[in-house]
């Protein structure tokens, strides 16, 4: 059973479907984390690790088939995916941590992507949101926009008004369940990026 | 106030049935205590050390006869017959059952209420002046614009789980009653040279762990840029913010990290792409929701009113109760009544199901059938005439509700404290109360005059200690409750934070230490000066000086 959602803007429906990505992970971190009093001591402001250099070569991609491939793999492995970037067999993935800057700097048309997929970590991460929304207002990206990770079904409706189109659900849930708060308000009050006219451009209410 | 639509009705309506599958599914153990939490804290449901709490939004205040007896009726059939206004202007409930609680969601639909964004990591309820619409230095009234952004931070999808809270203030007056520095985004709304509507931006201001006062990022915004301007804020807070510490989760650590100067840089940039989007404010529908605030009746008065003079001559309780309790009205004859929540030896801002009927029916009769919230957790009536007043005062002395303290030593900001909240380290209605009875003396509370008193039971600052004139804050030292006191902070246009005086106390030394800090500024004052004044002309050496004073009697009773 597929645990893939996936909506069609054009007849505003949604249905499980069949995933035909296959999303390529990193290895496991070796640099040893460093502790400080008992807590994880994480060096970016909003306290990420990055990947290293040993994650990136020791990625292993399939030979054959659609792949989803991290950003910084991408980036250092450009050449040798340029033809399944070609072959439109090719899709990137980044983490809410990443900037969408180094996203598009690999690219002259970002819409030579068949598919965007953007990892949450947790639940609470909202960054998806935001990024979700720039890739589509900002940078004008119009194919496949996919949230994966701790995607749960009271996030979909947030997410698909923040411009995402597929929803992998989290693996010990149901997808065919998650399918029905897609609808759970029908009105919203403020444009976004599904419907961008807010509630008083939408009808008239005086 | 404003009134529902069809499609306001849908949107509560719609959110009562998702609340109520998802409280289904976590009953039904398909959610996990930690799945379920940031669904039920945006419906403002807390697990607390008794039972759960639920915050009921009153959005910038503002409540009808209809409602509060309706919230009235709540409390009595699924709680324990009282509810406690919070500094948030909202109503909290101490014991409801978390099986129950769809089902108050689904009365409070019916009168138009709901609980949506009362708490967690999102955008909450949006505050402002409880005189708003009613104060004569009142520039503009800025209920509709609340009223705007309320509508479009409610399930903002970009914005639904940020890394922390995010509170925001709008005023429409020069004297700032709304707090709007201590916010993370303030809005003041004022005429510009051209006579046009504008706004003065702050951003980053803040109580909790780390108290900050905002910093201004923008002097002039015109009005139809409201909700794109916040929308850049927020947007490179939710993408910037920290999230690995929730202590530094705040915007106004972002800000503090990044310098205002760099963050404005940022916000700006992000708005130049959002400005003129549409979400940009309509002529139109600022026009239509301005039509459901000040659309009042008023009578034609007189300014004076002589039975009402004569009565305040001849009554002395009467006359005291005026003088703190009533406020001026920007039309002649009308004046606004502020019903204490605080009676000496209570809980500040709880008020039982009886007294909520009480101050319903009181609207109802002689305020337009409308009321507020304050954020001193005092209930007010906006419009009530003159003549009227006695009638008022006599029905609200009888019900408890007309201590004559407000803007006096009594009139306590305080949190629910360790006997309910399960962040607090230290309980701190007990010390409120106990205050309260060591200063159980009208003439001598009036002497004090005005000052401020705040008490939380934690760095998380709900009862706003860093700008009470006296402060109080509840500290764990070896599991054990602790009060550390400072003074000198301030709240509105001249706000300041205030400075700890020395090491901290025990629960039964703080009526003696609230004492000797009024025994000094007695002693010091001159004859125009408040507490505030005195404490900014000394600073705070005098007060930690007589505070700290050995007792001889107490070394000799123990040497």
């Amino acid at each position: 059973m597929s645990n893939l959602i996936k909506f069609d803007i054009e007849n505003k429906k949604a249905s499980v479907v069949e995933n035909e990505w296959q999303c390529v992970e990193l290895p496991p971190s070796e640099v040893a984390e460093r502790v400080q009093a008992g807590k994880v001591v994480l060096f970016k402001l909003t306290g990420e690790n990055t990947v290293t250099e040993a994650q990136i070569a020791n990625t292993v991609i399939p030979a054959t088939g659609k792949v989803i491939v991290p950003l910084s793999v991408y980036a250092a492995k450009k050449d040798a995916l340029a033809e399944r970037m070609d072959a439109s067999a090719l899709g990137i993935w980044l983490d809410t941590h990443e900037t969408l800057e180094s996203l598009i700097a690999q690219f002259d048309d970002i819409n030579r992507l068949p598919i965007i997929a953007i990892h949450v970590a947790r639940f609470a991460d909202g960054r998806i949101f935001s990024l979700g929304t720039l890739l589509r207002t900002r940078y004008g990206y119009k194919n496949e926009l996919r949230a994966f990770g701790d995607v749960l079904r009271d996030q979909l409706f947030f997410l698909k008004r923040s411009g995402f189109t597929s929803f992998l659900i989290r693996a010990d849930r149901s997808a065919d369940e998650a399918l029905a708060s897609l609808n759970d308000f029908s009105a919203p009050y403020q444009g976004a990026v599904d419907e961008p006219k807010p509630v008083f451009q939408r009808y008239n209410r005086a | 106030m404003y009134k529902y639509d069809a499609i306001d009705q849908k949107i509560v309506d719609e959110r009562v049935t998702q609340y109520r599958d998802q409280t289904r599914r976590y009953l039904a153990g398909e959610l996990s205590e930690d799945e379920f939490r940031p669904l039920r804290l945006q419906n403002g449901l807390y697990i607390q050390r008794h039972a759960p709490m639920l915050r009921i939004a009153v959005p910038y205040g503002m409540l009808s006869s209809k409602q509060l007896r309706k919230l009235g009726d709540i409390a009595k059939k699924y709680d324990k017959d009282y509810g406690h206004f919070s500094t948030r202007q909202n109503l909290q409930l101490n014991w409801p059952k978390l099986e129950d609680t769809p089902d108050i969601l689904a009365e409070l639909a019916t009168v138009e209420m709901h609980a949506i964004q009362t708490s967690g990591n999102c955008i909450r309820n949006i505050t402002t002046d409880q005189f708003a619409g009613i104060a004569p230095d009142e520039i503009i009234d800025p209920r509709a614009m609340a009223e705007i952004m309320r509508q479009w931070s409610t399930f903002h999808p970009e914005f639904a789980l940020l890394p922390r809270k995010f509170k925001i203030a709008v005023s429409g007056t020069k004297d700032d009653r709304a707090v709007v520095q201590a916010h993370d985004i303030g809005m003041e709304f004022y005429k510009d040279a051209a006579g046009k509507l504008a706004i003065k931006v702050w951003v980053g201001g803040g109580l909790g762990r780390t108290p900050i006062l905002g910093s201004v990022i923008r002097e002039h915004l015109e009005w139809q840029h409201a909700l794109t301007y916040c929308e850049a804020i927020i947007r490179v807070y939710n993408l910037h913010g920290r999230r690995d510490n929730i202590y530094k989760a705040r915007i106004k650590i972002l800000v503090k990290a990044l310098g205002i100067e760099e963050f404005k840089r940022q916000v700006e940039a992000e708005w130049a792409h959002l400005k003129d989007a549409p979400n940009t404010i309509t002529e139109a529908e600022l026009a239509r929701v301005s039509t459901y605030f000040g659309v009042f009746d008023y009578a034609k008065l007189p300014a004076y009113d002589a039975s009402f003079d004569a009565t305040v001559a001849s009554n002395p309780a009467f006359a005291a109760w005026v003088k703190r309790c009533t406020h001026a009205h920007k039309i002649p004859g009308y004046r606004a009544v502020t019903l204490s929540l605080k009676p000496h030896g209570k809980a500040p801002g709880d008020a039982t199901s009886a007294q909520m009927h009480t101050v319903a029916d009181l609207a109802e009769a002689y305020s337009f059938g409308e009321l507020r919230v304050s954020h001193e957790q005092n209930l007010i009536l906006a419009d009530v005439k003159l003549s009227d007043l006695f009638a008022v005062w006599e029905k609200a002395r009888a019900n408890g509700l007309a201590t004559p303290n407000i803007g006096l030593l009594t009139d306590i900001i305080c949190c629910p404290g360790g006997d309910f909240c399960s962040l607090a380290n230290a309980k701190s209605i007990p010390i409120a109360e106990a205050i309260q009875m060591q200063f159980d003396n009208l003439d001598y509370l009036h002497d004090i005059g005005d000052i401020e008193l705040n008490i939380s039971g934690c760095m998380n600052a709900c009862g706003h200690h860093h700008v009470g004139h006296i402060g109080i804050l509840g500290v764990d030292k070896d599991g054990s409750e602790w009060y550390q006191v400072s003074i000198g902070g301030k709240q509105g246009n001249d706000a300041s934070i205030g400075a700890v005086i020395g090491p901290s106390f025990s629960a039964e030394e703080m009526p003696q230490v609230v004492q000797k800090l009024i025994d000094v500024y007695v002693k010091e004052r001159t004859p125009e000066e408040r507490f505030i004044d005195t404490v900014r002309r000394l600073g705070i050496a005098p007060f930690k000086a007589h505070v700290y004073a050995r007792d001889p009697a107490k070394e000799s009773a123990t040497a």
